[in-house]
């Protein structure tokens, strides 16, 4: 369809034009009637509907759930906090910036100083005014130890922070063209007076107010009256009900007691499909499945044996299997096609047994058992991958010994402790993020303890680079950097598998987190 | 004293020392566990000064022995303390959960103590003949199903071929005992067939033994029908060794249920206990578990006390 008529129809959808005129003008394009009037009718379907309790099951939520947004750290409260809360801003569709709370945003010439004008108006659910003092002291809360707050990494490269009249400027460090996408994290929700005194109250500007919150049962949400944006909130009421057991989220979304489900099991979409009730969303997203060696220990300070390692296991076998095809190769990267200035020219690493056993017997190991580590909470299906990897490695003459650890302790005891196990990465908004979260020389969770020195040095020139064709060429030196000398094994990155009901309107997908980024309640609308 | 009135004493007494030998069990198991409070809450995002600051302001570095009489005091002056992960009041959100624990026990007890004490007179009736082992077919089947299979039959059947259920099971406060009643169903339902056969099978066992002694062939000889034999005069002098297993299978429903709430999104004691177990709340795991061992404990004595209430060598010692 031509653009001229998608622009009409969109028009007359919106109301600006009657059908009248849109049937007329559609026929100069060589449009029948009817078929006009089909479209209109599809279209007309996609606006918003007011009223109705929108519900949503999720998984990933329990009893010790907090309401502090810093808290925030499995999918419940991160879905929960996007209800209620709104940052400076979001990452929307496509990984543009969404302005929110601030209307504005910029930077100098060197990414070294930001100002976001704030926007006005703006009320918290107990009605007072957003100003830019609020603004301050929620970052600034975030940027104490005590507060105990997953974005302390984020505001700490913050180094003064200044609100004046509408204006909050923020000094960096050190050069950083990403600022935005990093306020966008959510734990970074704007609070009354950056919510020091009362972290858990719940009080933030977004379209749904919270009535009442059971950790790990349900939280209930009214229409917020007074938002600002009229493009969120189009249910009268929502709930978030954390329903763990994914049998019955998806046997309560078949029966219509919840909308919207988190987390399909891929091993049952093909069941589900024939359910014409429930729609499946698919996003590829950031999130990752890893091995990771330590570089700095043996046998894995050997070079020619991680790269043996990488290429004895089987990724199209892992995608199949383990990702039930819902998911996609890794490269031993930590980036996909999920993050802007992605660099796809890198070929892709395939599963090629004699080059692992040439590079096997080239790094001169002893033909000793390696032991890889894993649990089955490391990711789902991590112990059968791990068997999957040893028996791909075995064709390979390479002998891996695989131990299953406890779920208990995992994260304490195995994982950046022993020097070969399974691992994930729900991934982040931007490459920079990612690679310093994890990769840099000194970064505290370098789980590979992988350090290279032009590594480090382009991923802070890149920081600060705004020519944007010039930083993709240095994400796309660091990707081969580490690709070819990391302890990174990347074998996939798995896909969101989502459900909603048909009669929920208004679904876009962002796959940079859960059910839209977390927006899918204040976005999407009831037509039934 | 009335000997009846000593013996109860002297098992509450004996049950209190059992609840705090209990106390100590659990606090030392916890202790046990692998990681501590800071780690499990912060799992992967673990940093150094992150867990340093944590343990701090959760005062993990005083010593367990403080802890734990800390603790003990606490509970005896009836305040539980707060959740080290949510900050929330222990109190508060056990009793709400509590309240949740026993309405799904009740409901359950209400249905399966009549109909397998019923049962275990029908089957005990025709022994041997088809009625007994139809009952005891089915009873025996439906226990040994594991009770997650069970349950997810039950969504299966219940919500998506016979949509008359809603599979997830969560009560809120403001529900109408009408519409928790019908939240609760398909969890009732699933107890009700898990629990069923232990009773149904010692109701039949207890009576069928008494079946033997000569009154009750005295009885048959006076030309009483059999159902009056059994309900007059076998049942009441069978009724201790039915009363303990009852016991045990209400408390049963209250401590051991937490497969069953978790797979309906049950929001009541076990499901809650699992969470702070996960992330290593200590009070919360001891305050629950102190509770899960009084109810288990105080149901024992009740059972105790019925058997001793009915039998009469027992009522009159010489």
């Amino acid at each position: 369809m031509n653009s001229e008529f998608d622009y009409l129809l969109k028009r007359a959808a919106r109301g600006l034009m009657s059908r009248r005129e849109f049937v007329g003008r559609a026929s100069a394009l060589g449009i029948s009637a009817a078929m006009a009037n089909t479209m209109l009718a599809s279209v007309a379907s996609a606006q918003p509907v007011k009223g109705g309790v929108l519900r949503a099951g999720v998984q990933g939520g329990e009893s010790t759930n907090s309401l502090d947004p810093a808290l925030a750290a499995s999918d419940v409260p991160f879905m929960i906090n996007k209800t209620w809360g709104e940052m400076l801003c979001d990452v929307g569709p496509g990984g543009v910036i969404d302005p929110r709370i601030a209307e504005e945003i910029s930077s100098n010439a060197d990414a070294t100083e930001w100002k976001f004008k704030i926007r006005q108006g703006v009320e918290f659910h107990d009605g007072r005014t957003v100003t830019s003092e609020d603004v301050v002291a929620s970052l600034k809360r975030h940027t104490d130890e005590k507060s105990q707050s997953g974005a302390l990494g984020i505001v700490q490269g913050i180094a003064e922070m200044t609100a004046e009249g509408d204006m909050v400027t923020l000094k960096l460090a050190a050069a950083n063209a990403d600022l935005p996408f990093l306020l966008a994290d959510y734990h970074l929700v704007i609070q009354p007076g950056g919510g020091v005194d009362n972290p858990a109250a719940g009080i933030g500007t977004n379209a749904y107010k919270v009535v009442s919150n059971e950790p790990g049962v349900r939280t209930v949400f009214e229409r917020n009256p007074n938002y600002w944006d009229s493009s969120r909130g189009h249910a009268d009421s929502v709930e978030i009900l954390t329903i763990n057991d994914n049998t019955a989220r998806t046997a309560a979304i078949q029966s219509g007691q919840i909308h919207l489900m988190n987390r399909i099991d891929p091993k049952i979409v093909e069941l589900l499909k024939g359910n014409t009730d429930v729609v499946i969303e698919r996003a590829a997203g950031p999130g990752h499945y890893v091995f990771i060696m330590h570089c700095d220990k043996a046998p894995f300070d050997n070079k020619d044996l991680r790269n043996a390692l990488k290429m004895a296991i089987n990724r199209q076998e892992m995608v199949d299997k383990i990702l039930g095809g819902y998911g996609s190769r890794g490269n031993d990267f930590p980036i996909n096609a999920a993050y802007p200035l992605f660099d796809d020219s890198i070929p892709q690493r395939e599963y090629d047994a004699a080059a692992a056993a040439e590079l096997y017997k080239a790094s001169g190991h002893d033909g000793s058992p390696i032991v890889l580590r894993t649990a089955p909470g490391a990711f789902p299906g991590a112990v059968e991958a791990a068997q999957l990897f040893q028996q791909s490695a075995a064709a390979a003459g390479i002998p891996l010994e695989v131990k299953v650890e406890p779920d208990d302790g995992y994260w304490s005891n195995v994982w950046n402790v022993e020097p070969f196990c399974a691992s994930y990465w729900g991934g982040r908004p931007v490459q920079d993020q990612m690679y310093s979260t994890a990769y840099l020389s000194t970064a505290d969770w370098n789980d590979t303890k992988f350090k290279n020195a032009r590594f480090d040095e382009l991923l802070v020139a890149a920081k600060g680079e705004l020519d944007q064709a010039k930083r993709k060429a240095m994400y796309s030196e660091m990707a081969n950097i580490l690709r070819d000398e990391g302890g990174l094994i990347c074998p996939m990155f798995n896909d969101w598998v989502e459900g909603r009901r048909q009669e929920v309107g208004g679904w876009e997908a962002n796959p940079l987190g859960t059910l839209m980024d977390g927006t899918a309640l204040a976005k999407c609308w009831l037509t039934a | 004293m009335h000997p009846v009135l000593k013996l109860v004493v002297q098992r509450i007494a004996l049950g209190l020392l059992l609840l705090l030998a209990v106390s100590l069990l659990i606090f030392l198991g916890t202790e046990a566990l692998p990681g501590d409070v800071a780690q499990a809450i912060l799992g992967q995002s673990a940093t150094p000064e992150a867990l340093a600051n944590l343990r701090e302001s959760l005062g993990l570095n005083r010593s367990p022995i403080e802890r734990y009489f800390d603790w003990l005091g606490g509970i005896l002056t009836g305040d539980f303390g707060t959740a080290l992960t949510n900050g929330q009041d222990i109190g508060q959100a056990i009793g709400q959960r509590l309240g949740n624990t026993l309405f799904l026990a009740a409901c359950a007890a209400a249905i399966s103590v009549p109909l397998a004490i019923l049962l275990g007179l029908v089957a005990a009736r025709y022994n041997g003949r088809w009625p007994d082992k139809v009952i005891s077919g089915v009873t025996l089947s439906t226990i040994s199903l594991p009770e997650f299979v069970a349950a997810y039959f039950v969504i299966f059947l219940l919500t998506q071929v016979f949509p008359i259920f809603q599979p997830v099971a969560m009560v809120f406060p403001g529900m109408s005992f009408w519409e928790r009643l019908n939240a609760v169903a398909l969890p009732v339902i699933v107890l009700v067939l898990v629990v069923l056969a232990h009773m149904m099978r010692m109701t039949r066992a207890a009576i069928l033994n008494v079946m033997q002694s000569a009154y009750i062939e005295t009885a048959e000889l006076k030309g009483l029908s059999p159902m009056r034999v059994i309900w007059q005069h076998a049942f009441p002098n069978a009724i201790a060794p039915i009363v303990s297993v009852v016991v045990l299978n209400l408390a049963y429903l209250v401590v051991g249920v937490v497969v069953v709430e978790v797979v309906f999104s049950y929001n009541a004691l076990g499901q809650y206990l699992v969470d702070h177990v996960a992330k290593r709340d200590l009070p919360v795991v001891q305050a629950v578990g102190l509770i899960f061992a009084a109810v288990y404990i105080g149901l024992n004595i009740l059972a105790d006390v019925i058997a001793i209430v009915a039998n009469p060598r027992l009522r009159h010692p010489k």
